[in-house]
């Protein structure tokens, strides 16, 4: 690549169409505001370390636990899964760049002033959004405090960016690939993210919808959420689940699409089962519109809808069981090794199994009143998130650094950082199982003595695990500042894909000027 | 779909999308100031009574934006940067767009929906095996579930009467609804002129299509004002006013929106910048125009017919 050559300085990253350049900002947003959330986070353990009310009135502890999942979810996982999709997929299916390069970069900086406006409430009179990150109505509405707009109008900025972002991604699978790339030959992390994309294409204007309503009868006398006026506040629930529930699949499946590369490559084998990997996203990603009221079992709803939302959830377990089932499949006889990505990853298969085993319990209609509200749920979701979506995320890191960066990370520190962090993880987030069980509750500062051993875990492991990504931290900046020599164009033995077999390490700024021939 | 064609355009480096998302910025931003120092009694801060100039700002940079932005595609795609590949991503993009845009008029339509089916009747009263819901006992006696709903569960518990009147559907929605219809007809017509080469007729019914819109619109103004000054039907009217305004509403946001863009293709029309071959604009617009009014249909039976 003799003409390589690229704007410098601050306007290359302002005003970039390049797709790397926007990859890399979306990675590096995603990992500021994972460690912003994380900061929350450990405020919340904090407290919860002891029992009765130690450093936060109760206000401030709901608002931590607030911004803590908004952060979590639409500033870190979210942007984290973009950022890869934009490095990976015009590699992966040998395009020159995204289809839509210029609006690829409106998406990302929409992003920093969209969490300068939430985060911004945190020094509103009257506090930052405090009711919980599912903004539930009344709560949102005639309780919330006067920094609730701003925050709305901050969920209506990451919608635009994620509707843009998605349009992007489907415009570019469907209309960039190299000629003989047909659809079932697309790698899964394309098939996982083009499905993604259809999924916010949809949810998306729907969370826009419930926060113009929330502003409405807010301030301009709608009484949308409102008995009063004829409304429901049940039905902003309602609402709100229908992104929710296809949201929380947004926030794991680029993480399948992950494992299905990290697998096959230190397993030296092909993915096992490719095309019921995809039939199996799709059908998730279609099980996830219908099944979104069994968030709401304890909420009232008739029987015949409480049986119909436990069965349908349920049924996603089968689709999900297809794709751990190929994971280990794929393992099956394979010549294993375990590189740091590959520790990740099978921890993400191990673990996510764990988590999407305590969604079935959640499911059963019966026992989720007992479990509803409790530590229990908080327990299931940062096992699907953490080890899930996060672990995904770290996973791929490691994988496809030596690709972006050109040189090789330190294994020693990585697999430090793996195992530092699969300890933390259990610590923090198993005994919440317990906790759960025995009946805590979910977003209170103060608990029972009886809960205090458990917390103490908790919070011993949450600030493991804080602290532990500054380790993470360490081998990036390591890396992409030469790390432990040149990575090979191929980067690992069993790589797969055009990303790995038709360019060099590290990628040229302009890749696949010329589309690659795909047998 | 994966043939050779002549290079992909990737644009150089642009300073819209950043431009764009100051834009965006200071119009939420100036909003959220806005609707406090206005509608609330706690005083928002350092910028909030400049709320409303700060707003109008940050509409002034997305205008500035916009305008740009599009010049810029017009102006590459006038210079034949455009391969049909890129056309192509054009027309997935405004597909995908429609199709967020049918979503967010979904959640409205399905919030209509849930009232009417479900939440009314549960306030109402009706229960279970002849039950009566308990929170309709206790908290809304006298409230009973008609749709329209003009007196709200509020106002039955105070024994009030019904303080305004609903839209009837046969007067000016219907009008309203056969000039929307036939501006997709008229639009069909100046669409088929642009494939037969025919331009005298492609501009004339672009333009008829165009001012239909803005007829439309005019009306659609009429009967808000008929609705406030006459009917006291407004926007805080229980949840017939809510539904009513806000479906109406966004949806006449977005007749406006087609509008301007109908405006735009009738004068780049007179330029003479579509071709049989080339004119993605042209369809986007009639796209987004078939699209609005669709959800009008959707509208007239369900807001005002039903």
């Amino acid at each position: 690549m003799a003409h390589d050559h690229h704007p410098t300085g601050l306007s290359r990253w302002l005003f970039t169409t390049n797709h790397k350049d926007i990859g890399t900002m979306y990675l590096w947003f995603s990992f500021i505001m994972f460690l912003i959330g994380g900061l929350m986070a450990l405020g919340i353990r904090l407290e919860l370390f002891q029992p009765g009310l130690q450093f936060w009135d109760p206000n401030f502890f709901n608002t931590l636990t607030t911004m803590h999942g908004l952060i979590m979810v639409f500033g870190a996982v979210m942007p984290a899964f973009v950022g890869l999709a934009n490095w990976l997929i015009p590699m992966q299916i040998g395009a020159p760049d995204m289809a839509l390069p210029r609006m690829n970069n409106w998406s990302f900086w929409i992003l920093p002033f969209a969490f300068g406006l939430l985060l911004s409430s945190l020094f509103m009179e009257g506090g930052a959004p405090n009711f919980g990150w599912t903004f539930y109505a009344p709560l949102s509405t005639k309780f919330g405090p006067p920094s609730t707009d701003f925050f709305i109008f901050g969920v209506h900025l990451m919608g635009i960016s994620s509707i843009m972002g998605a349009i992007n991604v489907i415009v570019t699978v469907f209309n960039m690939r190299a000629p003989g790339m047909t659809l079932m030959k697309m790698p899964m992390f394309v098939w996982t993210w083009v499905i993604t994309a259809f999924l916010l294409i949809m949810v998306m204007p729907v969370l826009a919808g419930a926060v113009t309503m929330m502003l409405t009868d807010r301030h301009f006398g709608t009484s949308f959420f409102d008995a009063a006026g004829g409304g429901d506040p049940v039905m902003f629930q309602h609402i709100f689940w229908f992104f929710g529930h296809p949201e929380v699949y947004i926030m794991i499946l680029p993480a399948f699409g992950i494992a299905s590369h990290i697998i096959p490559a230190f397993s030296r084998k092909p993915l096992f089962g490719y095309s019921s990997m995809v039939y199996a996203t799709a059908s998730i990603a279609f099980l996830s519109f219908i099944v979104w009221a069994h968030h709401m079992f304890t909420v009232g709803m008739p029987v015949a809808g409480e049986l119909y939302f436990m069965i349908a959830t349920m049924i996603i377990a089968v689709p999900t069981g297809v794709k751990i089932f190929n994971w280990v499949a794929t393992m099956w006889r394979g010549s294993l090794t375990f590189e740091t990505p590959m520790l990740f990853a099978l921890a993400f298969v191990v673990l996510f199994t764990l988590g999407g085993v305590s969604g079935v319990m959640l499911a059963m209609t019966p026992v989720d009143k007992q479990y509803h509200d409790t530590y229990f749920v908080v327990a299931h979701f940062h096992y699907v998130l953490f080890p899930g979506a996060i672990f995904g995320t770290i996973a791929a890191v490691y994988y496809w650094l030596p690709k972006w960066t050109g040189n090789m990370y330190s294994e020693f520190w990585g697999k430090i950082h793996f195992w530092f962090s699969i300890i933390a993880v259990n610590l923090t987030f198993f005994p919440m199982h317990f906790s759960g069980l025995a009946g805590m509750q979910r977003r209170v500062p103060d608990y029972n003595m009886m809960f205090e051993g458990f917390n103490q875990m908790s919070s011993i492991g949450a600030f493991m695990l804080g602290f532990g990504q500054i380790i993470f931290l360490g081998v990036l900046i390591h890396c992409i500042k030469g790390g432990k020599g040149k990575a090979t164009d191929k980067v690992w033995e069993g790589a797969e894909g055009l990303e790995f077999t038709h360019l060099p390490s590290p990628a040229p700024y302009h890749s696949f000027e010329q589309s690659p021939e795909v047998k | 779909m994966t043939e050779k064609t002549t290079k992909y355009y990737v644009p150089e480096q642009s300073k819209l999308p950043f431009i764009g998302s100051v834009g965006l910025f200071l119009t939420v931003f100036g909003a959220g100031n806005f609707i406090h120092n206005t509608t609330d009694v706690v005083t928002p801060g350092p910028f909030g009574s400049m709320g409303g100039w700060i707003m109008t700002a940050g509409i002034a940079v997305l205008i500035y934006m916009m305008w740009s932005w599009w010049s810029a595609t017009i102006r590459e795609s006038m210079n034949g940067l455009y391969s049909h590949q890129m056309d192509r991503s054009f027309r997935y993009g405004m597909l995908w767009f429609i199709t967020s845009e049918v979503m967010f008029f979904a959640a409205f339509f399905g919030a209509l929906w849930y009232i009417r089916t479900f939440a009314l009747p549960w306030l109402g009263g009706e229960g279970v095996d002849g039950h009566k819901a308990m929170t309709s006992v206790i908290e809304w006696p006298g409230f009973q579930a008609l749709w329209p709903l003009t007196i709200t569960p509020e106002e039955a518990k105070q024994g009030l009467k019904a303080s305004f009147e609903t839209m009837g559907a046969w007067g000016l929605p219907a009008i309203n609804t056969a000039i929307l219809l036939t501006s997709s007809w008229t639009l069909t017509i100046a669409h088929h002129a642009l494939i037969e080469k025919n331009r005298p007729t492609l501009i004339l019914f672009t333009w008829i299509t165009a001012a239909l819109g803005i007829i439309f619109l005019g009306l659609q103004a009429l009967e808000y004002v008929h609705a406030y000054q006459d009917l006291g039907l407004t926007l805080g009217s229980g949840i017939y006013g809510s539904t009513f305004f806000m479906l109406t509403g966004f949806h006449g946001l977005h007749v406006t929106v087609g509008t301007i863009f109908l405006i735009i293709l009738s004068i780049r029309c007179s330029k003479g910048h579509f071709t049989p071959e080339n004119h993605f604009a042209y369809e986007a617009g009639a796209w987004y125009w078939h699209f609005v009014d669709v959800v009008w249909v959707f509208l007239f039976i369900f807001v005002y017919a039903l």
